[in-house]
């Protein structure tokens, strides 16, 4: 893996068939991603943040053009590949939590981990320190549908950090949580980035979201328009 | 070791969803295995019963004897050979002198089987000591079938004509001694039983006879010129025939229910595959590969297969029991089946048709488990995620 940087997408290009005409859903991405950024994709409606997170996510690949993930290519993974690349090395974190519903709280946190096969004991203190992490160590056993949308916002940060990765990718993981609930999970997340060097990469159009952002890219029509870096500590 | 705990986990998990399908299935598996032991019992009961009353332990038929065509009975007795009638001496074997006559019931003519046996014979389960009698009228025992065909009562008189040996015409009448209620209609149809001793007389064929019927389990077995030794599987080669083809009714049934089964099953897994695309997508996003997910789903619906059996043994073994013992009654239709059949039919289960019921089920739920998973295979994570299914 190259070190100087984490993902690098060149000359990114995803087309959609629309009938007879097609659709651009990206044009020409050129981005690079270094470790530990903690970087968001904004943009009005349909100007292509999922479609480009779902690709650096290995869950899509481009139509023209090239995504450097972790050293792998995605165009060119088979399926397992991306999966295995997933499963170790890259966290989701949804808009709409995707939590599984007939689990507990520890078992859905635990479920990368079952994938992984990491053995017993230590799949149990990796899940109950990632439940530390987004204080939830006491709904450990707790059904989905008995916790608020911040809680279960947390499970899946909780999910998704749980196996250490390289990497998380949150579409809109606030679009479903009021003001406070958004403010809690992206200082978590935040906190995260600080102390674990995990990266983050949102796709977000929450002005809440962006307060915290120390990259912003913004898209409009399939392009990046702007690619913005703070230098200032993220301001509160 | 993953799959099998997750499969499990969703199943425990779905609650209620799993156990309306499971119910439902192991319906399917108790009346797939009812079925076929009824059939069972069917079938046994038929050959039990043909067996006591017709076959006995195999028959020695005269060279020239052809049941389809009674026109042969003419030419088709013989001298019994002295080994056969020491056996008949023994009360090991029995002879059947069968000829051709004509009877006038209530004026109307009608044709008519004569089957001449020895009265004291317990060999074949016909009450012909009713035939034993001192009176010169002759003594005739008919079937149910037949005294509801010609409207003979006991008791009554009926004529008969027929030709002897040497193709002269004699005729007199016959008492019905006795109507005997059988589920054989091969003993029964279109037949008179009379003493033997009466058919030599009147037939002018003194000491001889069509068919030996040789005792049950008899391992006599040789050879004689004009005479051929019919076996078990031969004679119940027809029975078994007409068995088959009766019950391809029954099998159609058996069919539909598997069908059944199978639709269930598939319902299941196709819904499910619907309702839970986003499920998918989200464990496919989180790492799980293509097989893996189509081994999980396949996993759960044949689980639901083996849960269905486990609940199915539970409520079905006490039920299939209790049925075993007391039958299976069929009052009515018996008789239009055209074989023998007891008003109740008492199903067999053996092991070999549980195993296979419970393995043919497991399997077919597997498959039709694993066919709509396949659809997963096709699916991109991005579509699952959406909640599309393309
Ligand atoms: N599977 C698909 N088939 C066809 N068109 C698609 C598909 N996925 C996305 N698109 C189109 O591509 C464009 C970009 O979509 P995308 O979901 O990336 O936008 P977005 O920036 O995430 O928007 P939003 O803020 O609404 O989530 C949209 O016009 C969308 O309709
Ligand atoms: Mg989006």
């Amino acid at each position: 893996m190259n070190n100087s940087y984490l993902i690098k997408t060149e000359h990114i290009k995803k087309i959609y068939p629309m009938g007879l005409t097609t659709l651009i859903a990206l044009d020409d991405i050129n981005l690079t991603f270094k470790k530990g950024e903690f970087a968001g994709l904004v943009g009005p409606s349909g100007s292509g943040k999922t479609t480009l997170l779902n690709i650096i996510g290995a869950l899509d690949s481009p139509s023209e053009g090239s995504a450097e993930v972790l050293g792998k290519k995605v165009e060119t993974l088979s399926h397992r590949s991306a999966a295995h690349l997933r499963n170790w090395y890259i966290g989701f974190i949804f808009q709409t939590f995707n939590l599984l519903p007939v689990y507990t709280v520890f078992e859905n946190v635990e479920f990368p981990l079952l994938l992984q096969n990491i053995p017993s004991p230590k799949r149990k203190k990796l899940v109950m320190e990632a439940l530390e992490w987004v204080g939830l160590a006491d709904r450990a056993n707790s059904k989905p549908a008995h916790l608020s949308g911040g809680e279960s916002q947390r499970v899946a940060i909780a999910r998704a950090i749980v196996k250490k990765p390289e990497l998380v990718l949150a579409d809109e993981p606030t679009a479903n949580l009021d003001a406070e609930n958004s403010h809690h999970i992206m200082r978590t997340m935040v906190q995260l980035n600080e102390e674990l060097k995990i990266t983050f990469i949102f796709a977000t159009h929450d002005e809440k979201v962006m307060r915290y952002l120390k990259r912003k890219i913004s898209l409009n029509d399939g392009k990046v328009e702007k690619d913005e870096i703070f230098e200032l500590e993220v301001k509160k | 070791m993953i799959i099998p705990r997750l499969a499990f986990k969703n199943i425990y998990g779905a609650g209620l969803r799993t156990w309306l399908n499971v119910i439902a299935l192991s319906f399917s598996f108790v009346a797939i295995i009812f079925l076929q032991g009824l059939y069972n019992g069917m079938n046994n009961q038929v050959e039990k019963a043909t067996i006591d009353a017709l076959y006995g332990g195999g028959q020695y038929w005269h060279n020239n004897y052809d049941p389809y065509d009674p026109l042969t009975l003419d030419n088709a007795h013989g001298e019994i050979p002295a080994a056969l009638q020491k056996l008949i001496k023994e009360k090991k074997a029995v002879p059947i002198l069968i000829w051709q006559a004509t009877i006038y019931p209530h004026g109307r003519f009608q044709n008519a089987l004569l089957k001449g046996i020895t009265p004291e014979q317990t060999i074949l389960s016909i009450p012909t000591s009713v035939l034993k009698t001192d009176e010169e009228t002759i003594p005739a025992l008919i079937g149910s079938r037949m005294a509801k065909s010609t409207g003979l009562k006991k008791g009554d008189y009926v004529t008969i004509r027929w030709r002897d040996v040497n193709g002269t015409f004699d005729a007199d009448e016959a008492k019905i001694v006795e109507t005997m209620k059988t589920n054989v209609p091969d003993i029964d149809n279109g037949q008179l039983w009379i003493p033997i001793k009466k058919m030599r007389q009147m037939t002018a064929i003194p000491d001889e006879a069509t068919i030996i019927v040789l005792e049950k389990g008899s391992q006599f077995n040789e050879k004689f010129d004009n005479w051929k030794r019919k076996n078990l599987n031969f004679l119940m080669k027809d029975l078994r025939a007409l068995f088959l083809t009766k019950s391809i009714g029954g099998s159609i049934f058996y069919i539909l229910l598997l069908f059944l089964a199978m639709l269930a099953i598939f319902d299941t897994q196709v819904l499910s595959i619907f309702r839970r695309r986003k499920e998918m997508g989200t464990l496919m996003a989180l790492g799980m590969t293509r097989s893996k997910l189509i081994q999980l789903f396949t996993l759960e619906g044949a689980m639901h297969a083996i849960l269905a059996a486990v609940v199915a043994a539970i409520y079905g073994t006490p039920l299939l029991i209790y049925i075993a013992s007391t039958g299976y009654g069929i009052p009515e239709v018996a008789d239009s089946y055209g074989f023998a059949l007891g008003n109740r039919i008492f199903p067999v289960f053996t092991a070999g048709l549980i195993i296979g019921t419970t393995l043919l089920v497991l399997i077919v739920t597997t498959i039709v488990s694993y066919l709509p998973t396949r659809k997963i295979a096709k699916l991109k994570p991005t579509d699952a995620l959406r909640g599309k299914l393309t």
